[in-house]
């Protein structure tokens, strides 16, 4: 009995613990002020604690996502006061805590050995801000009341500002952070009032009143919109998407990584939160909403990064991209939730799960390796890379597997979580309404028109920046990564690998999940050889099988090669085609690559191109690509804002004894107002 | 010795003064005049309070009645007399609107503070009761004279005034504020035209002249 309580009892402790390191990071931030400009300090001591922390985070989640354990609910003596800050693990929590240890543990390992002294801010600094960031996403994730949640929702917008203005002397730069910072706050407005909405006249703001508040349609409706403008915003959403482009590229690679693999899960934790846990997914048009704007998300992103030609830019579009699809997942989730057909809803969401999982890793990963890259050739436009391959080894294989992973060829996997989306496209026939069942099959069809974009996209990628030679001389002194930065890659490539070939971890982390949100779980006896999410007849995806196949073949044909070809390799010069030599501008460049793209979708840019004549002496060929969302949306809005600003301006007469008149009368007005 | 009884009518003979004193101060130009009109309104506010105090039986009131004296009627005359003759700005202080229509103004705004004051007064319980409404109208003249003034120091006068209005309304409508606050606004006044003498021998420098009007081109454009 005793036993049985101490065994069972230990995970019991997983929030305080939990708690311990946050509170644990916030300290190694402040550590680094000790010595501020020692980076052996703040780098090579501070950051392996951080990554430290992840790792204990991600194993406390995991342990208790694993033991099925009941939420934990824990009140902390902090706060306001009447007004403490309540947290809650539970299932939903403990995944995206999982994600947030796993792929962090990776970063925050990198991280120790990228960032270097002299660029940007005062490496302390940087630790401290960083830290912070990492404390407050997790406290995003634990909090239980709207209170906590928009102080640390706010604290992860503020440090992730002043991290993507590390560099700050560049206009560009703070330009990126500005638009950052201005879309961050207009999403936390529409979360605010969204959960303004959903106190439902309690003014109780503790997530347990929200739930089982009784809401009238219209202000459910009222709220989920908001909830979706605000998270969507700080997701990535179209059309809230605009500063992702911008301030990825403008952060260190390391940040990027973060923002786009971590924060961006934030918010789809947040959408999840309100929709399947505090609003309890009611009506099916929610469902549409979000499945309509994710597919939007998903092609679009897609079709931008095809035409991108900065490596950083390319990765935010593709982060737009994933995004787009874990809406899809989470919309076609609460279209079957709706519709009461709860096992497919637990397998659309076990999709978005589980994508969301997988984008961490990998996305994390290749925004490292972009970092490494860039520090090993100071150079971000894909139109200067190439070759790299042969100078940095290590990046480039590691790069690959996330590459692999990214564009969702199996075992790896992106694969398993695509594939799984897929499938519960496939089941949306069964659904009760007419016109949907006509609509879902053309958002099959985006889905899959936006998998084969994202895989040429990372054909992109990766072939323009590691293979062909290189496009630039000084590129044959670029050197690989050190090993505190293979280290950090390694991790997250092995979690690709390894969810890949055992996608079964990922979905019983999602199963705990699924369980708890919608009381049902996909395939709960499924072997370790086989995932089949509704019934082995139906449709099956084995993992392992897979990879023994590929290696068998390989092996074969390699050992076949071996022998019959031994020994009757004649090396020689290629037929050149009557080009007596060959240079790397004769290769395909990222424009010309995209070029195709870039006709097939010309209606989603506006491109403005400078061709040059035949007779010009040095040609010069230049095309800028815009954003048609951009002047149709946002210069507008600036425009009025302008506008009305110019209005109230008039009040500013610089008189004293006018804006004394102003204040006159105002006591006059409230005079009369009161009596 | 004064009786009970005639208290009430001797408060609004009080009052009346104060009233009368700021109509006086909307009139007149030259600041040196101003500063002695300032310091009368300090004493009858001392003589007010006393009264109140005497016959409510309140001695806080002493306390502050003492105050008053010290800090308005010796203490800032006293500083705004040797900052002018620091700066030598015993010029005329001109007004922006001609003086029958500043008159008429503020006659407007008497009538307008006694209707205001009506309900409340009925309301009220303490012996000063009648006198709201005069206070209320003297912080409002205050506000009109800072509004028809250029120079900084008829400025400040005119916030000093305006913080009497608002002293002698505390009083009667509820026996005055509690001692902290008093003190606190006390020692406010005395930091502020610190500063605010500090500021005049700035702006002099910077324009050659106390006169605000160069401060008009301050403004974001």
């Amino acid at each position: 009995m005793n036993v049985h309580f101490l065994i069972s009892g230990w995970p019991g402790h997983a929030l305080p613990s939990l708690l311990l390191i946050i509170a644990a990071w916030v300290v190694i931030g402040l550590a680094g002020l000790l010595r501020p400009h020692s980076l052996r300090f703040v780098a090579h001591l501070l950051f392996p604690l951080g990554a430290l922390g992840c790792l204990c985070v991600a194993l406390l989640a995991g342990t208790f996502l694993v033991s099925g354990h009941e939420p934990e609910v824990l009140v902390l003596p902090l706060g306001l006061p009447d007004l403490p800050f309540h947290t809650r693990l539970d299932a939903l929590s403990g995944f995206f805590l999982l994600l947030l240890g796993l792929a962090g543990a990776g970063i925050s390992t990198f991280a120790a050995g990228y960032f270097r002294s002299g660029e940007g801010t005062a490496p302390a600094l940087l630790g401290l801000q960083y830290h912070v960031f990492l404390a407050s996403m997790a406290v995003v994730i634990l909090a239980d009341d709207a209170y906590l949640f928009m102080v640390a929702w706010e604290t992860m917008a503020l440090s992730s500002y002043f991290l993507v203005t590390s560099q700050h002397r560049i206009p560009d730069i703070r330009r990126a952070g500005f638009l950052y910072l201005i879309m961050a706050h207009v999403g936390a407005i529409c979360i605010l009032l969204s959960f303004g909405v959903m106190q439902g006249g309690s003014w109780q703001f503790t997530f347990d009143a929200m739930r089982g508040a009784s809401l009238a349609p219209v202000w459910a409706t009222t709220a989920i919109v908001l909830a979706l403008l605000g998270f969507g915003a700080k997701a990535g959403l179209v059309p809230m998407h605009v500063w992702l482009p911008e301030a990825h590229p403008a952060a260190p690679s390391p940040v990027s990584a973060m923002m786009s693999g971590l924060m961006l899960k934030t918010a789809i934790y947040g959408m999840l939160r309100i929709s399947f846990d505090l609003l309890h997914v009611r009506y099916w048009q929610w469902g549409v909403l979000m499945l309509a704007l994710g597919l939007f998300s998903a092609l679009f992103g897609a079709i931008f990064a095809a035409v991108q030609t900065d490596m950083k830019r390319l990765l935010a579009y593709s982060s737009i991209e994933n995004v787009g699809l874990i809406f899809t997942g989470i919309g076609l989730a609460a279209l079957f939730e709706a519709s009461n057909m709860r096992l497919f809803a637990a397998l659309a969401l076990t999709a978005a799960l589980v994508h969301a999982l997988n984008h961490a890793l990998f996305k994390s990963l290749l925004f490292l390796a972009t970092g490494s890259v860039l520090h090993a050739t100071k150079q971000r436009s894909l139109g200067k890379l190439g070759g790299l391959i042969r100078r940095m080894p290590w990046v480039a294989t590691l790069a690959l597997i996330g590459t692999l992973s990214i564009a969702g060829l199996p075992p790896l996997n992106g694969f398993v979580s695509e594939w799984l989306l897929l499938q519960s496209f496939l089941f949306t026939p069964q659904l009760p309404h007419a016109f949907i069942n006509m609509l879902v099959p053309l958002g099959a069809a985006a889905l899959a028109l936006t998998a084969a974009l994202a895989a040429y996209v990372m054909v992109k990628f990766y072939g323009v920046i590691f293979l062909g030679q290189p496009r630039e001389a000084s590129l044959v002194e670029a050197h690989d990564a050190n090993w505190l930065e293979r280290l950090g890659l390694g991790w997250l490539a092995l979690g690709c690998v390894l969810i890949g070939i055992l996608p079964q971890l990922a979905l019983k982390a999602a199963g705990a999940v699924t369980g708890k949100l919608l009381s049902e779980t996909i395939s709960p006896g499924f072997s370790i050889w086989l995932i089949a999410p509704v019934t082995p007849e139906h449709a099956s995806y084995s993992a392992l099988i897979f990879l023994a196949g590929i290696t068998a073949v390989i092996g074969i044909a390699f050992v076949l090669v071996r022998i019959l070809a031994h020994g009757r390799i004649r090396r020689t010069a290629a037929w050149d085609c009557g080009y007596p030599w060959q240079t790397s501008r004769m290769q395909d460049t990222a424009e010309g690559f995209g070029q195709p793209i870039r006709h097939i979708f010309g209606t989603f840019f506006r491109m403005e191109r400078h061709l040059p004549s035949p007779s010009d002496k040095s040609p010069h060929y230049r095309i800028h690509i815009e954003d048609k969302l951009w002047r149709a949306i946002y210069l507008p809005i600036g425009r009025g804002v302008q506008r009305l600003a110019d209005v109230v301006s008039v009040l500013q007469g610089g008189r004293l004894s006018i804006y004394l008149l102003y204040s006159f009368l105002t006591l006059l007005g409230l005079l009369v107002f009161v009596l | 010795m004064v009786t009970r009884a005639s208290i009430g009518p001797l408060l609004n003979v009080l009052a009346s003064g104060l009233l009368l004193i700021s109509f006086a101060m909307l009139s007149r130009r030259r600041t040196q005049r101003l500063i002695i009109l300032f310091a009368w309104q300090g004493a009858i506010l001392f003589l007010s309070t006393c009264l109140v105090a005497y016959s409510s039986g309140l001695t806080e009131l002493y306390y502050s009645a003492a105050l008053t004296l010290i800090l308005k009627v010796i203490l800032l005359p006293w500083i705004l007399h040797r900052l002018i003759s620091k700066l030598g700005a015993q010029w005329d202080s001109e007004t922006l609107v001609n003086i029958p229509t500043t008159m008429l103004v503020g006659l407007v705004l008497v009538i307008f503070a006694f209707g205001l004051t009506q309900p409340i007064s009925t309301l009220a319980t303490t012996i000063t009761r009648h006198t709201l409404g005069m206070a209320l109208a003297v912080i409002l003249l205050a506000f009109l004279m800072m509004i028809t003034r250029r120079k900084a120091l008829t400025q400040v006068i005119g916030f000093l005034a305006m913080e009497n209005g608002l002293f002698f309304a505390a009083t009667s409508a509820t026996y005055g504020m509690p001692m902290v606050i008093e003190l606190g606004i006390a020692l406010d006044l005395l930091v502020g035209v610190f500063i605010l003498g500090i500021f005049f021998f700035q702006i002099r420098e910077q324009f050659d002249s106390l006169d605000l009007h160069h401060l008009e081109a301050l403004k974001e454009d």
